[in-house]
């Protein structure tokens, strides 16, 4: 085995002992670890994803010296690994763009905490994207969801991020609850954990037709508990308030990597597991489909009413993670790309745009509401550009990351026949419009002449490391908005290896 | 920033452990208040109406989902094979190899705990770190917040929480008795774990429990002489790291057909089974402190701030 094989087994590790290690360090030195962490795992995960690339093969590897059914397995392919790379780089850039208010908003006390429970995050979010052992990924969505609702808690004296918690660690539970039941009903009838044992089993019990309603249970409980998990629509009433409530970098962690993690897992699942063909005999996608549609659209509406700028914000991650669901929900090969570009895309945006909210709430008195923000783009005009890059990036503007999405799910949707096709086409025109309709007008108020008279607005001065996280934010947008055909090459190769 | 609304100012204050009064007119729900309100059209209902119909056909399509929910996966159960049957699914070659090869492969005479930190370490691995971060969590949320400006700890009632204390002979007296035995056999079990049935976590519970029990009966302050919540932090670091590395070295030499140096030695001996004991022991630690930082930050006041 090659040593660069061994990288994304030594990653998971990393992030262990990092988040033990954050746990007795001074704030200072648990930031400098949390960052280097990061920048050392993104670039063991690039120099992983290279090889995947070029040996365009996945692997398996052994967590302990037992094959198969009986010990835990990773496995890494070029999907598993672009993910892997994807996220803790959007994450050290997350970070650096919300350190200052990481400082200002967290208890002195507790920031080394913060840095524990980013690390610990960052473990599970990695473990789910590559673990081959589904009671494994039970394992690290636990972790996760203790983790995401101690980001949203983890600021000093706010009543509403405690509320806003408490919702978000009720509905998370509630889907941690359903899957773990989907796992034991799943053991019950096969008697592995192991992903490709399990497979077998399942489609052994498929063409025979025994187990045939425990199995249908499955696939929906599966669906429902990580949709809850994800924010499909319906079920992201508890999104808005956590990810609004929340320090910037923990908006942007949350909207632009947490979420992200269990449609992943629920992609593991349904390729790796349970086998897309007992999928597409439930009928399941069509009622994800159908959410993701609704969930475009009334994610939209809602961001539309919205006077808070944080607030709009986690509405449109409720429409964005939409199109990844309709993407899922299609069905073909295509559409599931179209899904995975839309994960990194909006990884690559959202957190941009939460970033420069916190931008505009520290020159505006530390308001959110948009009354408060006319000019704001002015005072802080970096802020004010990656807003814009950001804005219309979501929207869909050529050049800009977005627009991959939409060509890629626009094809996707062309290349299917029926009523999918039509729906899909006219919920993205519909969504697009809908999305300029609440970006622009926010952009416009932020460069408004006409600054708000009775906020002590004051002028940026941003720190270096903020301008270096928008910066390369803004440069990561276009590179995606640019290249998105390497992306679609790396993404097709990784699903064609993927199940 | 807004004023919170009333109703989030008493579940700050219920969470922060104050007591919770009944507010005389507890009528409105937790209204976002930055919401514009439209001008206000001639509505036929009158909103009091119109939130009872909300509630009502609120609960009624919950009450729905839910027995939906119960009825379901009841009638899944009810399709699931039967318990201990002898053709489940689950009755196949991995539990065979757990069992018989378990003794070769592992050493551990407890082959649960061969199965738990051998075979499927990982998962272990991955529940160690949830106890955690669990108590992490229930650090941010619960331990004393410092005053911005003084930079002293805001904990009110702290001085009259230890003053009611009771001063109960009798059951000092048994704590006296009872601590030391408890303790010895939570490391009776944690030590023992590979060779029957016990490990880490029954044995770090039991410790656990001889702590808070130690606590209770002779103040926190005794205790915080030698546990303070740097001691936690330190314990928890080493075990954990060890913990770490100690799996590193074991799931790289695995994954990468290397051999494993660490010998298996006698089964049935105390030095036996590789590295389940070490990892029985850091557990252990683990559990055990992870149950005494439960107690004292959720009995009011928190842990000792000796620092």
């Amino acid at each position: 085995m090659n040593l660069v094989q061994n990288f994304p087994f030594f990653c998971i590790m990393l992030y262990l002992a990092g988040g033990v290690t954050c746990c007795v360090l001074t704030p200072k030195a648990s930031r400098a670890v949390c960052i280097g962490l990061n920048l050392l795992v993104t670039a063991l995960m690039a120099a992983a994803l290279a090889f995947t690339v070029r040996s365009g093969e996945s692997y398996v590897y052994l967590m302990g010296h037992f094959p198969a059914p009986w010990g835990n397995e990773i496995r890494i392919g070029p999907l598993e690994t672009l993910m892997g790379t994807a996220f803790p780089l959007v994450m050290t850039l997350t970070l650096l763009g919300g350190m200052d208010h990481i400082f200002e908003d967290v208890e002195e006390d507790k920031i080394n905490l913060y840095f524990t429970v980013v690390n610990l995050l960052m473990v599970s979010m990695l473990a789910l994207v590559l673990t081959n052992d589904i009671f494994t990924g039970y394992v690290f969505v636990e972790i996760n969801t203790i983790a995401s609702c101690a980001l949203v808690m983890l600021k000093y004296k706010s009543g509403k991020a405690l509320v806003a918690t408490t919702r978000y660690l009720i509905m998370s539970l509630l889907g941690s609850g359903l899957f773990l039941i989907g796992i034991i009903i799943l053991y019950n009838i096969t008697g592995h954990l192991l992903m490709e044992p399990m497979r077998e089993k399942i489609h052994e019990l498929y063409l025979s037709g025994n187990y045939a309603f425990p199995l249908t249970v499955t696939v929906g409980l599966f669906a429902v508990g990580l949709s809850l998990k994800s924010a499909l629509w319906p079920f992201s009433a508890w999104l808005p308030d956590a990810h609004a409530s929340a320090t910037a970098a923990s908006s942007g962690i949350l909207s632009g990597l947490v979420i992200k993690s269990y449609m992943i897992l629920l992609l593991k699942i349904f390729y790796r597991v349970l086998g897309m063909e007992v999928v597409l005999s439930t009928g399941v996608l069509n009622v994800l489909f159908v959410f993701g549609i609704g969930a475009m659209l009334f994610g939209s509406l809602h961001a539309l009413q919205e006077r808070d700028i944080k607030r709009m914000l986690a509405y449109s991650s409720v429409a964005q993670a939409g199109y990844i669901f309709a993407g899922f929900g299609l069905g073909t090969a295509e559409g599931v790309l179209a899904g995975c570009i839309q994960i990194l895309v909006h990884a690559v945006t959202k957190p941009m745009l939460f970033s420069a909210a916190g931008g505009f709430m520290t020159v505006s008195g530390g308001s959110r509401q948009f009354s408060d923000l006319h000019g704001a783009g002015r005072r802080d005009i970096l802020s004010g550009i990656a807003f814009t890059v950001g804005a219309l990036s979501m929207i869909g503007i050529p050049l800009f990351a977005g627009f991959a999405t939409k060509l890629v799910l626009t094809r996707a949707s062309l290349a299917t026949a029926g009523w999918k096709c039509v729906a899909a086409l006219s919920a993205i025109v519909l969504s697009t419009v809908l999305n300029a309709l609440y970006y622009i007008p926010a952009v416009a108020l932020l460069f408004d002449k006409r600054e708000a008279v009775h906020i002590s607005g004051v002028k940026a001065q941003p720190s270096a490391v903020y301008v270096l996280s928008l910066t390369v934010f803004m440069a990561l947008n276009f590179f995606v908005g640019l290249r998105s055909s390497l992306l679609t090459c790396i993404l097709e190769a990784g699903l064609n290896v993927f199940s | 920033m807004k004023q919170p609304s009333r109703n989030v100012a008493r579940f700050v204050n219920w969470v922060e452990g104050e007591e919770v009064f009944p507010v005389p007119e507890e009528a409105e729900r937790n209204q976002k208040p930055r919401k514009k309100k439209a001008p206000v059209k001639a509505k036929p209902a009158s909103p009091e109406k119109e939130k009872r119909i909300f509630a009502l056909v609120y609960d009624g399509i919950s009450v729905v989902v839910c027995l939906t929910v119960i009825l379901t996966l009841l009638v899944t159960v009810s399709w699931l094979p039967r318990f201990g049957g002898q053709d489940n699914p689950a009755e196949n070659e991995v539990y065979i190899r757990y069992l018989e090869g378990e003794l070769e492969e592992a050493g551990a005479i407890n082959a649960v705990a061969g199965m738990i930190l051998d075979y499927r370490a990982f998962d272990t691995l991955g529940e160690s770190n949830v106890l955690f971060i669990a108590v992490c969590s229930v650090i941010i949320l619960l331990r004393a917040d410092r005053n911005r400006k003084t930079g002293a700890l805001n904990i009110p009632e702290l001085e009259n929480r230890r003053a009611l204390q009771p001063d109960d002979s009798i059951f000092r007296g048994s704590a006296a008795l009872l601590v030391p035995i408890g303790i010895l056999f939570g490391i009776y079990v944690i030590l023992n774990g590979h060779l029957s049935a016990g490990g880490g976590f029954s044995g770090g519970a039991i410790i656990g429990a001889s702590l808070i029990l130690y606590a209770n009966a002779c103040g926190p302050e005794k205790f915080e002489r030698a546990f303070t919540f740097r001691t936690y932090q330190w314990i928890s670091f080493f075990a954990l790291m060890t913990y770490t590395l100690l799996k590193t070295y074991s799931f790289y030499t695995g994954a990468n057909h290397l051999e494993s140096h660490i010998p298996l030695g006698t089964p049935g001996a105390i030095l036996s089974s590789g590295l389940i004991l070490p990892l029985n022991i850091c557990v252990g630690l683990v559990v055990a402190c992870t149950m005494y930082a439960f107690y004292s930050l959720f009995s009011k006041g928190g842990f000792g701030n000796g620092q």
